[in-house]
């Protein structure tokens, strides 16, 4: 096997393609590489080719170009009951005419593992996800979490180096995901397996992983831990896809210094940070989180005013969600932290806002 | 912001209240106005149960009618044997007391006197003939016979009187002698115009005590003469069996003390027959004139065997056995059919079910794997035969299938068989085999494609990610998630198939039909309904006995038709 440099990484895609039809490319050149132990999302809208690479990961699709390498060996032939990858599946296809714990010893009895063995695999399995008590019942007996967490056992119980989640958590209630997201990375880490992690969901994303692939039309396009992903997003995709945003449409005036100056299309100049314009006259897309937005500001020096209108004013408990309609967009939206002096603003009253410049991206205008 | 999240703020009482109150308080639970919670609910559900009713008694109704009431007077057939007792009501009565050793006695041949003389004027004895001959060959023949010999028997008499005195075969004299003089005046009247109803005929009171015999026999002739002849008793001379019963009457009692109407008439008969010249025919002596069977004791014990009104004889005939004196026998060897139709039946309704699963199996399993589109263009192909009639279908087989046809052609011509050797492939279980396989095959690949269709492709998946192979994905997995539809598909099919009739008729030949060919042929040749009833029944209860022993195996829970 010639060294490709990527020998080190104990998962990895190398120029991987995938067509369905033969006319459209689902994964258009992928190239991803993961070191062990580490717990990575791969998290997109649907239709966004996350699914088709876990998919080509486990063995079910075929890549059309490309190679897939498991520790350094290539697995694009190797049928996925050899690949020894441990899978848990959206609704969690637990085998419904075996118990519990004959659903967990399934993987042990397929690899002639002896009797008393498996018992005691299946009963530590079990005892590792809470539910020991549990391996003589049917999973049409157990409720969504319980289901979960046996799949979740089952995924492991043949000590697998390497396991996928597709979306596993996406039936479940909200607080029961939550809970379920802290056990899942709190089990990963523990038993230091490499995780690659399907989801829509981006808090799902950004709280479980160690890295994030964002994908979308086939590829990623950023791949990156959480606070890098939210805070510095190098496309408007990517801007928009985590947390919330707000976007302001212009043309680069100015580039120069690790400053650019953005003529908004109501004709209004700003100061931003440039990630990826290149060239003064392109058209951008100037990215402000909500949180990073200041009421009547007292900023210093470079930062840029805009006035607003107040649209709508929404309580929600632990922060003020507030709309306004700023140069020309009427869905620019502020969260102020419910503080006791904190000003609530009324629909109808004019504002003046304002941002650091470091905190305003200009983005690609796609 | 709704009302129904905000607290509870009525002060009267409310369904909740008056739950909350139920429960502090025990005994039944009470709805809001105080009224026990059950009979309020059960008031609330009535008219949506009666409304429920409604909407299915139209169905309720064509079902009751068109099948339950059918099925059940099919049923109830395989028992009944009230045609027995009602023809002959005394001889059965007298062969109650029979030992059924050697002959009975010559009241049993007095009683069969005049029951079939009844019989044959009413011409049902011919039909109590067929009946017998089920249980007997040869009653048939022997009653049909016996219904034109009686008279023989009662002319001897009917000519003496005759001779002794015209009147005794005039319509009036008898009249006088029998008839209530009351009903004769009206009688008369009647008869005048012949216009309405006839006054039934009514005996002359005391003279059912002096002529017993005589005064019944001409009751009933009278009766049928008036009722169901519709003629005017008074020009109808009475039937011989009543000049019979005369004899036997002046013969046995004294009618010197007679000073009604025609006693002297009565008198010179009654001397007549008190005198030695007079002729007699013993009734046993009358019946071996007709046939030499009726001094045999089989008829007579077949008689009184199915003098009942209710009989198990039919289900004893389906079961190659019959009833004798001494109890159920199992018939000679070579009168034994209906067993081995039976054990052919299930045995071949197994084979095909099998045949069926086999076949069916695959190609459910690949239409469930297809994509929509193409599953449902290929499920129009397997669903083809159903639009071609049935005949057609099992005629094509039988192209396909006989000596000269398109398989032995082929084989012939390729010379895998020789041309004097052509392979018998049709008229024998094969045949049958092969065009029932080919026609309820639809049957089981939909249940087995409905219920494989629910089955995700993601446990396939899962069980491939976790190790295991193929097979062992197929066989651990996958299998025992179908096996619902291979239960419903195999209860179709070998519930239709053991019923199946016309293709086992078309292409059975002798050894591959089935009961229902035997039912059919009892229905509709030979007329025999009780036995037809009782297999049926049988049937029935096998299929009953298979679908209790399936639930007790395998669950009916598990039977999915989608």
């Amino acid at each position: 096997m010639p060294d490709t440099g990527t020998s080190d990484a104990f998962v990895a895609f190398e120029r991987v393609q995938k067509s369905y039809d033969g006319e459209t490319l689902v994964v258009k050149d992928l190239n991803l590489n993961m070191p062990k132990g580490e717990f990575l999302t791969m998290l997109g809208p649907s239709g966004s080719g996350k699914t088709t690479c876990l998919m080509m990961l486990a063995g079910f699709e075929t890549a059309t170009h490309g190679e897939i390498k498991l520790d350094g060996v290539s697995i694009n032939n190797i049928p996925p009951h050899k690949r020894g990858i441990g899978m848990v599946f959206q609704n969690y296809a637990l085998f419904p005419h075996m118990t519990v714990a004959e659903n967990l010893s399934f993987p042990l009895e397929v690899r002639k593992i002896g009797k008393s063995e498996r018992e005691k695999k299946v009963m530590r399995a079990l005892d590792m996800v809470e539910m020991g008590a549990f391996g003589g019942r049917r999973p049409a007996q157990l409720s969504g979490g319980q289901q979960q967490r046996i799949a979740l056992a089952r995924a492991l119980v043949f000590e697998p180096e390497l396991v996928l989640m597709d979306e596993p958590l996406g039936a479940l209630d909200k607080q029961l995901r939550e809970k379920m997201q802290f056990e899942i990375t709190d089990l990963a880490h523990r038993l230091g397996i490499t995780v690659v992690y399907v989801t829509h969901d981006q808090t799902e994303a950004l709280t479980m992983s160690d890295r994030v692939a964002v994908f979308d039309d086939g590829r990623i396009q950023q791949l990156a831990p959480p606070d890098e992903l939210y805070e510095a997003p190098q496309n408007s995709f990517v801007a928009q896809f985590i947390g919330e945003n707000n976007t302001l449409e212009g043309v680069v005036k100015e580039i120069s210094g690790g400053r650019c100056t953005v003529q908004l299309d109501g004709g209004e100049m700003i100061d931003a940070m440039p990630v990826n314009v290149s060239k003064v006259g392109e058209r951008t897309r100037v990215s402000i989180r909500p949180e990073r937005v200041e009421v009547n500001p007292e900023l210093g020096e470079g930062a840029h005013t805009l006035k607003a209108k107040v649209k709508e004013f929404i309580y929600m408990g632990d922060i003020f969600r507030t709309r306004l309609s700023v140069a020309g967009n009427e869905d620019f939206v502020i969260k102020t932290r419910n503080r006791p002096d904190q000003v609530r603003l009324k629909p109808g009253e004019d504002v003046t806002i304002g941002w650091l410049p470091e905190d305003c991206r200009a983005l690609d205008a796609q | 912001m709704s009302d129904a999240t905000g607290p509870d703020k009525f002060d009267g009482p409310t369904p909740d209240n008056a739950l909350r109150q139920a429960n502090k308080t025990s005994g039944p639970m009470l709805a809001a106005d105080g009224k026990p919670l059950k009979k309020s609910l059960s008031r609330a559900l009535r008219r949506q149960k009666l409304r429920a009713l409604m909407l299915i008694a139209p169905l309720l109704i064509f079902v009751l009618v068109s099948f339950i009431a059918p099925i059940a007077d099919m049923l109830f057939r395989s028992v009944e044997n009230q045609i027995v007792s009602d023809t002959m009501p005394r001889t059965t009565e007298v062969l109650g007391a029979w030992d059924g050793q050697d002959l009975p006695p010559e009241e049993a041949f007095e009683a069969a006197y005049y029951d079939l003389y009844i019989a044959a004027e009413q011409r049902i004895h011919t039909r109590l003939g067929s009946r017998l001959n089920y249980e007997l060959t040869g009653a048939s023949s022997l009653f049909r016979k016996s219904g034109r010999g009686l008279d023989d028997i009662g002319e001897v008499y009917q000519d003496q009187f005759e001779d002794l005195d015209e009147n005794w075969d005039e319509p009036m004299p008898w009249i006088e002698l029998m008839g209530d003089p009351d009903w004769l005046a009206e009688q008369q009247e009647w008869a005048a115009d012949e216009e309405g109803r006839q006054p039934r005929f009514e005996l002359r009171e005391g003279i059912d005590e002096i002529l017993p015999r005589s005064a019944a026999q001409y009751a009933i002739f009278a009766d049928f003469t008036q009722r169901v002849e519709e003629d005017n008793l008074l020009e109808e001379e009475p039937w011989s069996a009543v000049h019979t019963a005369l004899y036997q009457d002046l013969a046995s009692g004294d009618v010197s003390s007679y000073s009604g109407p025609r006693a002297d008439m009565l008198q010179a008969a009654a001397a007549l027959v008190a005198s030695p010249e007079f002729e007699t025919v013993a009734f046993i002596d009358g019946f071996e004139e007709i046939d030499e069977d009726w001094i045999e004791p089989p008829i007579w014990r077949t008689i009184k065997l199915y003098s009942p009104n209710y009989t198990s004889g039919y289900f004893l005939n389906s079961i190659d056995m019959q009833l004798t004196p001494d109890g159920a026998e199992a018939r000679p060897e070579n009168e034994q059919i209906y067993m081995l139709l039976f054990k052919r039946t299930l045995f071949m309704s197994l084979v095909i079910t099998l045949s069926c699963i086999l076949l069916g199996y695959p190609v459910a399993y690949i239409l469930s794997n297809l994509p929509m589109r193409t599953a449902n263009l290929l499920m129009i192909l397997v669903l083809l035969p159903f639009w071609t009639s049935l005949l057609v279908r099992t005629s094509a087989w039988k192209v396909m299938l006989q000596q000269q046809g398109v398989i032995n052609d082929v084989l012939v011509w390729i010379g895998l068989v020789a041309d004097e050797q052509r392979l018998t492939m049709i008229n024998n279980q094969f045949g049958t085999i092969v065009a029932m396989t080919h026609i309820l095959l639809p049957f089981m690949i939909l249940p087995m494609y409905s219920v494989m269709s629910t089955i995700p492709p993601s446990y396939v998946r899962a069980a491939k990610s976790l190790g295991a192979t193929n097979w062992t994905t197929f066989w651990r997995v996958y299998f025992p998630q179908s096996i619902p539809g291979i239960g419903a598909g195999s209860i179709l099919v070998f519930i239709l198939s053991i019923g199946y009739y016309i293709t086992p008729e078309i292409v059975g030949g002798t050894t591959g039909t089935f009961i229902s060919n035997r039912i059919a042929y009892h229905i509709s040749s030979s007329l025999n309904w009780g036995l037809a009833a009782a297999l049926g029944t049988i049937l029935l209860a096998v299929v009953l006995l298979l679908y209790w022993a399936y639930d007790r195996i395998v669950g009916i829970d598990n039977v999915k038709l989608g």
